[in-house]
């Protein structure tokens, strides 16, 4: 039961990330280089907040391109589960592991607040100490987090549910006031077809420590925990 | 022969008398490159001239002081063998002319500060002052250095925890923007600038050198005009990305023992940073400018020696070490290049395509360089208001509401919701309110650090306004439950020629160094920003104070929110009703007129230390400073706060107004489930303390006004930043 942490220049929530990891895992994960081709046996990989590359062409376009993101990409396709965060969740729109894209906020502005979201799949190795419907409260910190596809594809990650989170009001209605930064249908986390890997922009390692303020985000990873140690 | 005859028509900003000892130093003309180099070293910016004989009678000692003024950054002892290693630094002149890169840079730059010296910037803060917002520019002004302190921030992954917000008409040609960043670092892993050591490698790393900022010191010691816009090409343009690399390879070469000198690039670049090594290390530094890195073609020699190109560090090494130092930048893909070694000739000397092009004796290039005490006047005192000088309000509430509404106490949240200020996972206090509180990593510590300075006060009486940002720091991180350690100053004023605006320096620095040596926390850091004046308008007199202090248990941090129902209401220290100087008088009365507040600081000390222990005693549930629009203000923040109202029925006997608007210094706001024991605590300290109420209900209820709902006050105090920025 170990997980990897990948890290590519201009990654910062690498730390942060790990911090949860090991909390909840009881050991620390192993941090991966950008540039190694090979990435150890591993029952979880993460992909972090940060900057990759410093957003240099579009947010998660370089560092989809990375040496380490083909492997995990086979990783991912060979159902180890995989969890993009922010930026991860960028990378992991640009290298083709979800759909559709993530757009400069509809203020134009970078956020950094807590959220609230509503768990819309209980049923899935990240989301299973959560209930579906329930309301968490989650940090945003992104200058682009505004989920859109098309029609099409759309449609199709609501038939499948892909949607794994929407930000939503306190009482769980999902309204535009709730909407941070201009998501298509208040998308906050979508997952792949398999369900195996997750993208999403809140950032649940942030609350995840009593002393940070709140503990949504700690089911996460003890769920995720849990799973791989089965 | 004449000195003046052989005058250059340019002397770069220098005087004809700095020109004179230039040519006595060098015995001969000096060429334009070595021109150059006096210029930029012996500018405002670089020297100091003007306030050096000042700033040495600050107070700079204490058992925690590890290293005071002189380095990058100021270091304390924070116990278990780490330090907190911080400074402040103004980038006001780039700010003004171009917001978002002025803003960035300046951020950037202080940074570098801190991690040349071995730390992890762990929180970045920042003082800004803006004109009025009627003022054309106003808006423009701060959606670009509010975006440009964000982005450079946002993207290095170092949290923006909290600062401060003025507006004033005063700072409409000359807005201010002062950033200060906070690191940790190992006692036994400070690194330091002074090259000592013969026949030992020079090395340059990080970006490339162009053609950017090139004489930005010596901007920043000039007066602005109509034209100043034209100086834009002055202004350095930042890459937080390429500083995120820095970092992280500065600090894993640091991790080795390869480094003997690390100095970061910034103002005068090369220059300043190899003039520092040398001079610091006794030592002389040769310099083959063709192995500078440089992303320009045909770049001329006072062209790299002046380059302000950002995130650039100059390090000696141990000999031998250099390929070791390559690889760890070249895995994080920066330029390293050795251009120079270090000898017993203590001087400066330059070559280029195989030709000296300058050679200048280091030890008077810095030790002669100018210090002027300069003529000043004190600022005439003024009267002493009564209370019917300020009038009453027609309504105490709606005047209540008007005021947190209002620029300068208005919500920051417009603001602070664009830095990241969670990254990093130890934000434990938030931007809102007092010192933002961040835990040092992996440990139970927290620093608690605030920023401020009532510009004002400063104004009206400089040495009472110079004591009262000490104290109002002191007094916000004292709100948190921390124990203030030491102070970093940035120091902002007019032009010094003029003896009424060197009168303000000297006032305040003399009631700085005062309330620094009563409160025990020295001066380790700092940075001076003069000639903030346009067409002759001085900004207000603003010496921003960075407090940093220490809270031992993280767990045991105080709030301000309101908290339990029934808690009952004390105010610390004494309530005279001081309306000179106020908020209230300013924007509710006609304007701000008469003597500030004045500062006891016995008394500040005394009711600091009371509530600290109060606070390590779990006396307390809620402890909040009372600072601009008095106790009125204060109750409404903490209301808003912890969404949870207070009845306030004591019975003032002086004016109402006054006694809710009033700024009397050294006084808190604390909430108490036992106000029988914390009264015979207050009693034992012999501090004035008073019952003015009671926590509970959804309503704010003062004495002499209708109640108001919390969340009408939270309206008020949310609307005014976020329209206007969206109006136009």
């Amino acid at each position: 039961m170990t997980a990897a942490v990948i890290v590519f220049p201009g990654s910062n929530c690498d730390r942060d990330v790990a911090v949860s990891l090991e909390a909840a895992l009881g050991h620390a994960p192993i941090m991966a280089w950008h540039g190694d081709s090979t990435l150890p046996d591993v029952d979880l990989i993460v992909v972090p907040g940060g900057f990759s590359y410093g957003d240099y062409l579009r947010s998660g376009a370089m560092a989809a391109n990375s040496p380490i993101m083909r492997e995990v990409i086979a990783r991912a396709n060979g159902g180890t589960p995989v969890l993009g965060i922010c930026n991860g969740f960028q990378v992991l729109t640009e290298c083709g592991l979800l759909p559709g894209v993530l757009m400069r906020n509809a203020s134009l502005k970078f956020v950094c607040r807590d959220v609230d979201l509503r768990v819309e799949r209980a049923d899935t190795v990240f989301t299973s100490q959560y209930t579906k419907d329930q309301v968490i409260r989650i940090p945003v910190a992104h200058h682009d987090g505004n989920y859109f596809t098309d029609p099409e594809t759309h449609k199709a990650l609501e038939d499948n549910g892909q949607v794994a989170f929407r930000y939503c009001a306190a009482d769980g209605s999902i309204t535009d006031d709730a909407n941070p930064n201009g998501s298509l249908a208040n998308i906050a986390g979508i997952l792949n077809t398999a369900g195996n890997v997750l993208g999403m922009m809140p950032h649940p390692e942030r609350l995840a420590d009593p002393l940070l303020g709140g503990l949504d985000g700690a089911p996460m990873f003890s769920a995720l925990a849990e799973a791989i140690a089965a | 022969m004449s000195a003046t005859a052989q005058r250059p028509e340019d002397l770069m900003g220098l005087s004809d008398e700095e020109f004179d000892t230039i040519l006595e130093i060098m015995g001969r003309e000096p060429n334009f490159t070595e021109l150059s180099i006096f210029s930029v070293m012996w500018s405002e910016h670089c020297s100091y001239k003007s306030s050096k004989f000042w700033l040495k009678t600050l107070p700079t000692d204490g058992p925690q002081v590890i290293q005071g003024p002189g380095e990058n950054a100021g270091v304390i002892d924070i116990g278990d063998g780490l330090a907190a290693i911080f400074k402040i630094e103004s980038h006001n002149h780039p700010s003004f002319i171009e917001p978002y890169q002025g803003a960035a840079t300046g951020v950037g730059g202080i940074m570098r500060d801190v991690f040349t010296m071995g730390a992890r910037p762990i929180a970045n803060l920042n003082a800004l002052r803006f004109g009025s917002p009627d003022h054309p520019k106003t808006r423009h002004l701060i959606n670009g250095v509010v975006a440009g302190i964000g982005g450079y921030g946002n993207c290095i992954g170092v949290p923006t925890v909290g600062g401060e917000v003025n507006f004033d008409p005063g700072y409409n040609g000359n807005i201010l923007v002062n950033a200060m960043t906070v690191g940790i670092a190992n006692t036994d892993k400070i690194f330091y600038s002074a090259a000592a050591g013969l026949g030992l490698p020079v090395v340059y790393v990080g970006s490339k050198t162009g053609r950017d900022g090139i004489h930005g010191a010596t901007m920043a010691s000039a007066e602005f005009d109509d034209d100043s816009a034209d100086k834009r090409p002055t202004v350095q343009v930042g890459d937080p990305f390429t500083e995120k690399l820095l970092l992280e390879a500065c600090l894993e070469l640091m991790a080795t023992d390869a480094i003997v000198a690390i100095q970061d690039m910034g103002a005068a670049g090369l220059t300043s940073s190899s003039v520092e090594m040398a001079s610091k290390g006794n030592v002389g530094i040769t310099l083959n400018l063709d192995d500078v890195p440089q992303r320009e073609t045909e770049m001329q020699p006072f062209e790299l020696m002046l380059s302000e190109s950002q995130e650039r560090m100059l390090m000696v090494l141990k000999p031998g070490r250099e390929d070791e130092a390559r690889a760890i930048f070249e895995k994080w893909e920066l330029d390293l290049s050795v251009i120079g070694t270090t000898n017993d000739s203590e001087r400066l000397v330059l070559t280029s395509a195989g030709e000296v092009v300058a050679d200048i004796p280091v030890p008077p290039l810095v030790a002669a360089a100018p210090e002027y005490e300069r003529p000043w006047t004190a600022t005439p005192p003024r009267e002493v208001l009564g209370h019917d000088a300020v009038p009453a309000p027609f309504d105490l509430g709606v005047a209540l509401l008007t005021m947190i509404e209002s620029p300068d106490l208005c919500s920051r949240r417009w603001i602070w919701e664009q830095y990241d200020h969670m990254v990093m996972g130890d934000t434990v206090g938030r931007p809102g309110v007092d010192a933002a509180l961040v835990r040092v990593h992996g440990t139970q510590k927290a620093l608690a650090i605030s920023t401020d300075c009532t510009p004002r006060y400063v104004e009206a009486n400089p040495f009472e306004g110079g004591k009262q940002a000490v104290a109002e720091a002191w007094r916000n991180v004292t709100s948190v439950g921390a124990t203030p350690l030491a102070v970093t100053n940035n120091l902002n004023f007019g032009n010094p020629e003029r003896p009424e605006i060197m009168g303000q320096l000297v006032g305040a620095v003399q009631g700085m160094g005062e309330a620094c040596l009563a409160l025990d926390s020295p001066v380790v850091s700092g940075n001076v920003s003069l000639y903030n004046e346009t067409n002759g308008a001085a900004i207000l007199p603003t010496p921003v104070i960075g407090c940093v202090g220490l809270l031992e248990d993280v767990t045991q941090r105080m709030g301000a929110a309101f908290e339990a129902d029934g808690d009952a209401i004390f105010v610390v220290g004494e309530t005279t009703g001081w309306l000179g100087c106020s908020i209230y008088q300013r924007d509710m009365a006609g304007g701000s007129a008469g003597a500030p507040p004045p500062v006891d600081l016995n008394t500040e000390r005394q009711n600091g230390d009371f509530v600290r222990s109060s606070i390590a005693a779990h006396q307390i549930n809620a402890c909040h400073d009372v600072s601009d629009g008095g106790l009125a203000v204060a109750l409404a923040e903490m209301a808003i706060a912890g969404n949870v109202g207070a009845d306030i029925d004591y019975k003032p006997a002086i004016p109402v107004h006054a006694w809710a608007f009033g700024e009397d210094q050294a006084r808190y706001v604390v909430t108490t489930a036992d106000p029988a024991s914390f009264e015979a605590l207050a009693a034992a300290a012999n501090v004035a303390v008073t019952r003015i109420g009671r926590v509970g209900g959804a309503a704010l209820t003062l004495p002499g006004a209708e109640p108001i709902s919390v969340e009408s006050l939270r309206e008020a105090h949310t609307r005014w930043l976020p329209e206007y920025m969206a109006s136009r």
